[in-house]
């Protein structure tokens, strides 16, 4: 636990990384970009695992090793986000989303 | 002490969150980013879980943060400006996440958290046994889904990433 710290605050800094990352995701037109956001909205939730598990269940560890896996899928997930985009830039030589129509080439 | 750590770290995960998702400039946006990620280990920190931040630090902003510069090297000129919303665009998405944020926060503060005031800290050691415990309680299972998941994400990533020299080569031979 952080002295002094509630576990309110903790949770209302994530829920604002959580709808920026949100914003993000809608405004920006860009792929590489939304995975930026998409990063910003798994971290407010390893956050919220974590603080979660610290603040209400300290004796057990269910939080930690979930954000563990979370972590784990988030790099699987950008790396195959990141083929994708170079595969598709080879194919188009566009990363903005209005771009992109085909699926399958 | 920690508090001001605290409030510092907050205000660096919200204020650099905010110019990543609105910067127009590719790789300043990704080095935003690599702040928030940075400062989100340092509140593991604080809250004493230390190899969670080791995680956050090796594979966020060494891995991840990597991966992204060089898709933006490799895709974009650098100085190149990015295209963005609408004005009216945004301004609508702005006002619908501040109405999310607003019930989310509304949510969290008449909720009553059954806080437990502890000094516990977490070894390494337990987190270790704990992964790979198959009794009751045990995460082996999420453990080696996860080992191959990581495979099939590598074999894939190679896969796509190569294109079409992989195809043509499948198909002389």
């Amino acid at each position: 636990m952080i002295a002094g710290i509630t576990i309110y605050e903790l949770l209302t800094v994530t829920s604002i990384l959580f709808f920026v990352g949100v914003y993000g995701f809608i405004t920006r037109k860009n792929l590489i970009s939304i995975l930026i956001s998409v990063e910003l909205i798994l971290n407010a939730s390893v956050i919220n695992f974590v603080v979660i598990n610290k603040y209400m269940y300290p004796d057990m560890l269910q939080g930690v090793l979930f954000s563990i896996f979370i972590i784990a899928v988030a790099a699987a997930e950008t790396a195959l986000a990141v083929s994708i985009i170079f595969n598709l830039y080879r194919q188009i030589s566009s990363v903005e989303v209005k771009d992109i129509e085909t699926m399958k080439y | 002490m920690e508090r001001i750590i605290f409030y510092i770290l907050a205000g660096i995960i919200i204020a650099f969150a905010i110019a990543s998702v609105s910067s127009r400039k590719m790789l300043r946006s990704v080095i935003y980013l690599l702040f928030v990620l940075c400062s989100i280990a340092g509140v593991y920190f604080l809250i004493d879980y230390n190899f969670l931040a080791a995680i956050q630090l090796t594979i966020y902003a060494g891995g991840i943060i990597v991966l992204i510069i060089f898709s933006v090297l490799l895709v974009h000129h650098i100085e190149m400006r990015l295209e963005i919303a609408k004005p009216s665009k945004q301004i609508v998405t702005g006002l619908i996440c501040l109405l999310g944020l607003g019930v989310f926060l509304f949510t969290l503060y008449s909720h009553d958290f059954q806080v437990i005031e502890n000094t516990a800290t977490t070894k390494v050691a337990d987190i270790g046994t704990k992964l790979l415990s198959y009794e009751e309680g045990g995460f082996i299972l999420p453990f080696e889904v996860i080992s191959v998941l990581l495979l099939a994400a590598m074999i894939g990533a190679i896969v796509i990433a190569k294109g079409n020299k992989l195809s043509e080569n499948n198909k002389t031979a």
